[in-house]
């Protein structure tokens, strides 16, 4: 018992350390630009307690988490998804591009946007996974170069040729470019009905996304796929060994292949609550969510809860931040560095973690070992391992 | 085709950009389209575009041959381009680029702390370096460019250079006030096939050119030297391919490894500080660095971690972009194309005579492709040179994978005493 309490202590102990020495390490920045660091993050926490900033915070994290998840089921095997920030907004603006073509009904229609984000994504990252296991092509080197592409090729030529419909008005407002509206039953409601009887009135124009569903959905499906099934089974045990793994009959090139386009199919998730607040592909269109959500993943330990944590953490910064400007206690790109601080001090600390509990445990084991007496368990030589080992 | 590989690097890579300019030039002649292909300008723009992304591979190269893999070269570039900016416009240009090296530094030294000390992963870390830099550097900005008049929170007010050079007897520049005699310019207006071509190009990369750059290409043959020739460079070389190995002879691995990751982002943050003077931005700007890191990477994979080919694929990276900013109709552009398809028929040619079918169905559709592309079309869209480094890169990694030669230990984490 004392030992569970232990271990529980010792991995809550890490991102507790993290976000200390992160508070810490921006006060002292805050304190030499000059501003009042308690002031600062009084305003951030007063103006996060508001039920509209809530909604707004839960409106980033939805994406932020699914941008988590589609980096974590890579990083669970040791692959790293670095392109999911060109997998997501590709998927979004073909997306876009179809739904706007359809006449469907309610239900159906979304259903095909959804499912056309998730193909395109998952066909995106799967190249890589195909790049990786045909040609040995890293799949960090080929996922930034083919996120290049997509990003400042493909994108902008579709985005060209799509937003040619909609051109700038006469007033000089750019609301009219973008590519073809999507028609009202390809767009998920909000969820402000099903909340207000709660909360009560949200008002000011604010709405909870209904994609926070899919995101729920996605964090359960992932947790109980990870954890409940023979593929979870398979897809951990090629990450933390994957020797073992392909001698206990797993095919490493299907697993690896398998879980890119597993992570492109979330990644192309990411870019629907955006396009559903928008209901199109337009300038305006949100970005830069992949890199935050490698960043959420790292933080969340790659765990369908611990994300949850991370991007709420991620989210709060960059709503809550919007309130320096107005109050002027600080700058708000204070926010930023913040969370790189997070991040890094975050992976440090569960790395120190994790080389401290592999100590304790050989420890223990020496001692459970010198309390049973003097012979080991198994002769050396003899030790059980995996077959032809 | 024995001879080649048995060449010397800078000799080989020679030949491989002679052969280049052949084919630029016959392309060029045969379509009659442009001279755009191989004029002055397009190298002198060339080699601007190339300088950032030759300091970025060779950063890249000092840390990965000390065996610590950096993605946060992007990240690291974006603070010496703001630390270059600051200093620059504080202190002057030559300041400047001292700053931006330290700005560089300073991101490496995250980098080296969090992945050789604590034994963090090196792409997580990179990734949060990416993270971390233009984070940094925009904080900076709101709170020091801000201020200035002229500044804002993405930009900065114009930042100062360190002055143009000619070099004499060959381009024409001056030796103590005498007007020497241009010899490439002269050989250029001769206007002989394929000749006239190279001293066009060459009189490019020597005239008008900023100090810093000729300090970046020196870097190249230095950068050599120094990891091959020197008793430090093999050192450095020992923790990127065996490390235990390295400490079984009594080097301090650590050490090593930290120099090779701040040299590294020394490199990177004079490769920013580059961007904001007035050889490419003139100013700070946010984005700006733009990939630069990433195509770093690139020209490093591509030149198979050795500096001679950092230095080609930056300047074959830099070209299209170099050749875009001088192209005003866009036809030169386009004739790339065709120069792409020929290339891209060269490597069918030699995937067949290798037997390998697949690269050889690869390139041959590839190829026509390119040429249905250029038949069919008379521009070509602005955002194809932007893509181009990367198809590059992919095309040279899905080719020629198993004949790159990364360093053995390249990314493994190393424990002391482990």
């Amino acid at each position: 018992m004392n030992n569970l309490l232990r271990r529980v202590l010792l991995s809550a102990s890490a991102p507790v350390i993290a976000l200390l020495f992160a508070v810490l390490v921006s006060s002292v920045v805050l304190l030499a630009s000059g501003s009042n660091p308690i002031a600062a993050y009084g305003d951030m926490v007063t103006h996060a307690l508001k039920l509209g900033t809530i909604v707004d915070i839960l409106n980033r994290a939805t994406p932020l988490y699914l941008s988590g998840v589609a980096a974590a089921i890579g990083f669970r095997m040791n692959l790293f998804n670095i392109g999911v920030e060109g997998q997501y907004r590709f998927a979004a603006i073909v997306s876009a591009y179809v739904g706007a073509q359809l006449a469907l009904p309610g239900v159906l229609h979304v259903a095909v946007i959804l499912l056309v984000a998730m193909f395109v994504g998952g066909a995106t990252a799967g190249v890589a996974g195909v790049l990786k296991v045909t040609r040995g092509i890293n799949e960090v080197i080929s996922t930034i170069m083919i996120n290049a592409i997509l990003i400042s090729g493909v994108i902008a030529a579709l985005s060209k040729r799509w937003q040619a419909g909609g051109s700038v008005d006469a007033t000089g407002s750019n609301a009219g470019v973008g590519t073809d509206p999507i028609p009202e039953s390809g767009l998920i409601p909000n969820l402000n009905g099903l909340i207000e009887p709660i909360t009560g009135e949200i008002g000011r124009g604010k709405e909870l996304t209904g994609m926070f569903l899919v995101a729920v959905a996605v964090g359960v499906a992932y947790h109980i796929i990870l954890n409940r099934t023979r593929f979870g089974y398979d897809l951990r045990a090629s990450g933390v060994n994957p020797f073992a793994a392909t001698a206990g009959g797993v095919s490493a090139n299907r697993m690896i292949v398998t879980a890119m386009v597993l992570s492109g199919m979330v990644a192309g998730l990411v870019g629907m609550p955006s396009l559903m607040a928008l209901g199109r592909f337009n300038p305006n269109f949100v970005s830069l969510l992949g890199f935050g959500g490698i960043a959420v993943a790292l933080l969340g330990r790659n765990n369908p809860g611990g994300i949850v944590f991370g991007s709420l953490i991620f989210a709060f910064l960059d709503v809550s931040s919007g309130i320096l400007q107005i109050s002027g206690s600080a700058s708000r790109e204070i926010k930023d560095i913040i969370q790189g601080i997070i991040l890094l001090a975050a992976v440090v600390a569960y790395e120190v973690v994790r080389r401290y509990r592999e100590r304790e445990e050989a420890r223990l084991a020496a001692e459970a070992l010198a309390e049973s007496g003097s012979s080991p368990p198994f002769e050396s030589g003899s030790t059980p391992s995996v077959a032809g080992a | 085709m024995g001879w080649i590989s048995s060449l010397p690097g800078w000799a080989r890579w020679a030949l491989y950009a002679a052969i280049g300019i052949f084919v630029l030039s016959l392309v060029q002649t045969l379509t009659g389209e442009t001279t755009e292909l191989t004029s002055v300008g397009t190298s002198q723009a060339m080699l601007r575009w190339g300088v950032p992304i030759l300091l970025a591979g060779l950063g890249g190269l000092f840390s990965e041959r000390a065996g610590v893999i950096n993605i946060g070269l992007e990240g690291m570039m974006i603070l010496g381009m703001w630390f270059g900016a600051w200093g620059a416009i504080n202190y002057g240009g030559w300041v400047g680029l001292v700053v931006g090296v330290m700005g560089g530094v300073l991101g490496a030294l995250i980098h080296a702390i969090a992945t050789i000390n604590f034994g963090v992963d090196h792409i997580i870390s990179g990734v949060a370096i990416n993270i971390i830099g233009p984070a940094g550097a925009r904080y900076l900005s709101s709170e020091i460019f801000s201020g200035y008049d002229g500044g804002s929170i993405t930009q900065s007010p114009r930042v100062p250079g360190v002055g143009k050079f000619d070099m004499p007897f060959l381009a024409g520049g001056d030796v103590f006030g005498w007007q020497s005699p241009d010899l490439l310019g002269t050989i250029g207006e001769l206007e002989i096939f394929f000749l006239s071509d190279v001293a066009n190009l060459t009189r490019g990369l020597m005239s008008q050119v900023a100090p810093s750059t000729m300090v970046a290409v020196a870097l190249v043959p230095i950068s050599w030297y120094v990891l091959w020739k020197t008793r430090f460079g093999l050192r450095l070389r020992i923790c990127g391919e065996a490390p235990k190995q390295g400490e079984a002879q009594g080097i301090n691995v650590y050490l090593y490894k930290y120099y090779g990751v701040l040299l590294s982002g020394a490199l990177a943050g004079l490769g920013g500080a580059f961007i904001a003077s007035p050889e490419l931005g003139g100013i700070y700007l946010e984005g700006q660095v733009n990939n630069r890191g990433f195509i770093g990477l690139a020209a490093l994979i591509f030149g198979n971690y050795r500096p001679a080919g950092i230095l080609m694929g930056a300047m074959l990276f830099a070209y299209p972009f170099g050749l875009g900013l001088r192209d005003i109709n866009e036809t030169a552009s386009h004739t790339l194309l065709l120069v792409t398809a020929v290339a891209m028929a060269a490597i069918a040619l030699w995937a067949t005579s290798k037997g390998r079918r697949l690269d050889m169905v690869v390139a041959a559709v590839m190829a026509g492709l390119c040429a249905a592309w250029y038949f069919l079309s008379d521009t070509v869209p602005d955002w194809w040179v932007n893509i181009l480094p990367f198809v590059i890169v992919l095309l040279v990694l899905f080719f020629n994978a198993q004949r790159l030669r990364v360093p053995a230990a390249d990314g493994e984490p190393y424990r002391r005493g482990e």
